[in-house]
């Protein structure tokens, strides 16, 4: 190997390209300097966002939609402080994101420097894992361990906080060969004879459930997902952030789980003897109330993350591996068992289809639609129309992101881009470009409140400014919805701080940045403004004035259990006279 | 009920603020804390003793796992091992005393490692309850400065080291087959 002098910002370059980093969402400062200096003329390219949070949410999106590393940058300080939530929401959501931040000198560190923050310290909680180089002899091994680290294994982010003076020294750079983590364990294979047993059990059982969740995405296993759901002809649900993972059209797919799911999946979960939990955990909003939640179920549980196998619920036959490898196994060892065990409990299996069936009749996710009013699900039906399954949808968080969930469909993984664990407002503009930067060719859709919107007007510049074809739908309703709603139920409705009495008008704050924007209010205009926006190149905001009390039901209130769900508002009751 | 977690940890900066997040982030209070250098330089044993709800001890060792700079996380609660922990004490005592303090030091296998006309300076070793013993003992005599070190322990098990292999740095290492290298547990 060739080995030349060059300066830490270079050789950070070097390590990127190596890695095949193609673009980096930054905000440059005082002691990145140097490393925007070798960015002049390096081909990586830069997008110069509006505010650091806003990077590595664009990270997470290109992360998200890829399953690529999203890398971001800033400068110390402010700048690596307003990257915490991004990364916290990276965490939560298990996304490969490397965050590169500046730091002051080495020789002022712990001095309170001009623009210092510990962010080693600050970010240790909220990464998988944290560097800071003190030394630029450190700094291609560290750059190499930290994309390995944020990819492999269950991905998250990791940050690298590197001083100016490493930044700028000079040294003779080698490529580094290999790298050593010897504490950084990944179980990949999965146990063999917990892989039978769980093939086994899936036969034996009478009512077994497919309970998929992000792991399956991260783990590009959708493909064994849907084998495993076929050969068992199991009903299945994803999570929020599974969606996609089975396609939304497949007779299986009984939609999304928990608070805001589907009836006939919040009742299957709770009636199968057999709940097969398949890269997921167990979260309070798919749960609801944990004592309570599929009573009557055996647990299997595969996760890469050992320390998911029973932390909410207890797994009778826990399975830690990677999600692809161990299905793909799995599917075959069912295939084996199938000749003799599948017909042992087919009048079971057919009344728990027909018991599901049944559900789906009973309650299915019904759009609201009305004459006068453009209602909040109605716009999530004429998103999915024009998706037809598509389009990438990155959401912000809310209730616009419950009815998007419910009503818009999925013909394949990483097309659902959303802040789940964290719940991070703001999140949707963002990871929208991120998106559209990591996929020129798809049509893709940020979807926001009119509040989450107002988080991220400053990247409109962004978007205006790269051209970005992204379509940003604001489902306005004049509140912070999702905490109005629970205000109406829980608080005798008592609406304290979430009128958003004064929005920009859409078209005029568009035309501000150079791109096309508009308002609709009446329901048949909203078919075709939303051609409108699609057909329009490069980026359109349309503003969708929505019903304002409108809540999203099915609901699991806190502290219920899933299978006490409110289904609908409360229906007015007939008075005698 | 306390509980005894040995670690062993890479000899890093900021592996121990890692290692104490994981309690912290709960809001457990450490009750004891010993690190030092193995015969490896590059690695370091811990000794946490903590109270724990025993229901959260399993998964506050496989958080402790997951942690890149630690090896190895072994629970000693329940299992064969031998704890000890050191005291050093200072006792301000009169004459009359003197004789009594060394006769009580001798049960308690203490050496003295300062003498002076105000008193003695006593090292004792020994599981933590004999120490608190050893302790109000010699309160008894006067007043007394006391540091104790904290508890060291060692299992009577051996655990076999399993160590992830080194991998290829690069793009190259694509997700999969970055996990090739990667042993099965």
């Amino acid at each position: 190997m060739s080995s030349n002098l060059m300066s830490g910002a270079r050789m950070l370059l070097e390590c990127l390209t190596r890695e095949g980093v193609e673009c980096l969402f930054g905000y440059p400062g005082g002691v990145t300097l140097p490393f925007y200096d070798a960015l002049y003329e390096h081909p990586i390219r830069h997008v110069l966002v509006r505010h650091e949070e806003n990077a590595v949410f664009a990270a997470s999106g290109y992360a998200m939609s890829t399953g690529k590393v999203g890398v971001c940058c800033a400068t110390s300080g402010p700048g690596a402080t307003n990257l915490v939530t991004g990364l916290v929401n990276a965490m939560m959501d298990s996304t490969p994101v490397v965050a590169l931040t500046g730091q002051v000198s080495t020789k002022l560190i712990g001095s309170d420097a001009f623009q210092e923050a510990d962010t080693f310290g600050i970010t240790r909680s909220c990464t998988k894992h944290n560097y800071l180089v003190m030394s630029v002899a450190d700094l291609p091994r560290v750059i190499h361990e930290a994309f390995h680290l944020a990819k492999s294994g269950r991905p998250g982010p990791v940050l690298v906080d590197i001083p100016k003076d490493v930044f700028a020294a000079q040294t003779h750079y080698t490529p580094v060969g290999s790298i050593h983590l010897p504490g950084y364990k990944i179980y990949t294979e999965g146990h063999t004879g917990q892989i039978r047993r769980a093939a086994q059990m899936m036969w034996e059982s009478s009512r077994p459930m497919v309970y998929a969740g992000g792991g399956i995405v991260a783990a590009e296993a959708s493909g064994e997902l849907r084998e495993l759901v076929e050969t068992l002809d199991a009903p299945a649900v994803c999570t929020l952030m599974a969606l996609g993972a089975m396609p939304s059209s497949h007779r299986n797919f009984i939609s999304m789980p928990g608070m805001h799911g589907s009836y006939a999946a919040n009742m299957a979960m709770t009636g199968c003897d057999l709940l097969i939990a398949l890269g997921t955990r167990f979260d309070d909003r798919v749960t609801g109330r944990l004592a309570a939640f599929a009573p009557h179920a055996r647990i299997i549980h595969l996760d890469i993350d050992p320390s998911e196998i029973g932390k909410n619920r207890n797994a009778d036959l826990p399975i830690v591996g990677d999600a692809k490898r161990v299905l793909s196994k799995l599917n075959k060892v069912l295939a084996e068992l199938q000749p003799s065990l599948a017909q042992q409990n087919s009048d079971a299996r057919r009344a728990w289809w027909k018991q599901i069936r049944d559900w789906q009749d009973q309650n299915p996710l019904q759009p609201v639609i009305s004459a006068s009013e453009i209602k909040p699900q109605h716009l999530m039906l004429e998103i999915d129309r024009i998706s037809n399954g598509e389009a990438i949808v990155c959401s912000d968080v809310g209730q616009h992101q419950m009815w998007a969930a419910q009503f818009i469909r999925f013909n394949r993984p990483r097309h659902w881009v959303c802040s789940g664990g964290l719940g991070s407002m703001g999140f949707g503009v963002p990871s929208a470009m991120g998106a559209a930067f990591a996929n020129p060719d798809k049509l893709i859709f940020a979807i926001c409140g009119d509040g989450g919107f107002q988080m991220s007007i400053p990247e409109l510049a962004t978007i205006a400014n790269h051209g970005l074809p992204v379509k940003i739908i604001v489902m306005n309703n004049g509140h912070l919805g999702m905490v109005r709603q629970w205000q109406d139920l829980f608080y005798n409705n008592r609406l304290s701080a979430v009128q958003l009495d004064t929005f920009p008008d859409a078209q005029k704050l568009a035309s501000a940045y150079g791109i096309k924007g508009r308002t609709v209010e009446s329901p048949i205009e909203l078919a075709p403004a939303l051609q409108q926006a699609v057909d329009e190149p490069g980026p359109y905001l349309l503003n969708v004035k929505v019903s304002p009390f409108e809540n999203v039901y099915p609901m699991v209130p806190a502290g219920a259990a899933i299978n006490e769900m409110v289904l609908g508002p409360p229906q007015p009751v007939a008075v005698p006279k | 009920m306390l509980q005894v977690i040995s670690l062993l940890v890479e000899n890093k900066p900021g592996a121990l603020m890692r290692v104490t997040g994981v309690l912290s982030a709960r809001g457990y209070n450490i009750e004891s804390l010993t690190v030092a250098r193995t015969l490896d330089p590059g690695l370091s044993r811990m000794t946490i003793v903590v109270d724990v709800d025993p229901s959260l001890r399993r998964q506050v060792i496989k958080q402790m796992n997951k942690l890149v700079n630690v090896l190895q996380v072994s629970d000693l609660s329940e299992s064969p091992a031998v704890a000890r922990e050191m005291v050093l004490l200072r006792v301000r005592t009169n004459l009359d005393n003197r004789t009594a303090i060394l006769k009580e030091a001798e049960i308690f296998s203490a050496r003295v490692v300062d003498s002076s006309v105000e008193g003695f300076a006593l090292e004792a070793t020994g599981a933590p309850e004999k120490l608190d013993e050893f302790i109000d003992v010699m309160r008894s005599y006067g007043e007394i400065e006391v540091t104790r070190s904290g508890m060291v322990a060692v299992s009577l098990e051996s655990k076999k080291l399993r160590l992830a292999p080194p991998i290829l740095a690069g793009a190259e290492s694509s997700r999969i087959d970055s996990r090739n290298g990667v042993f099965n547990g």
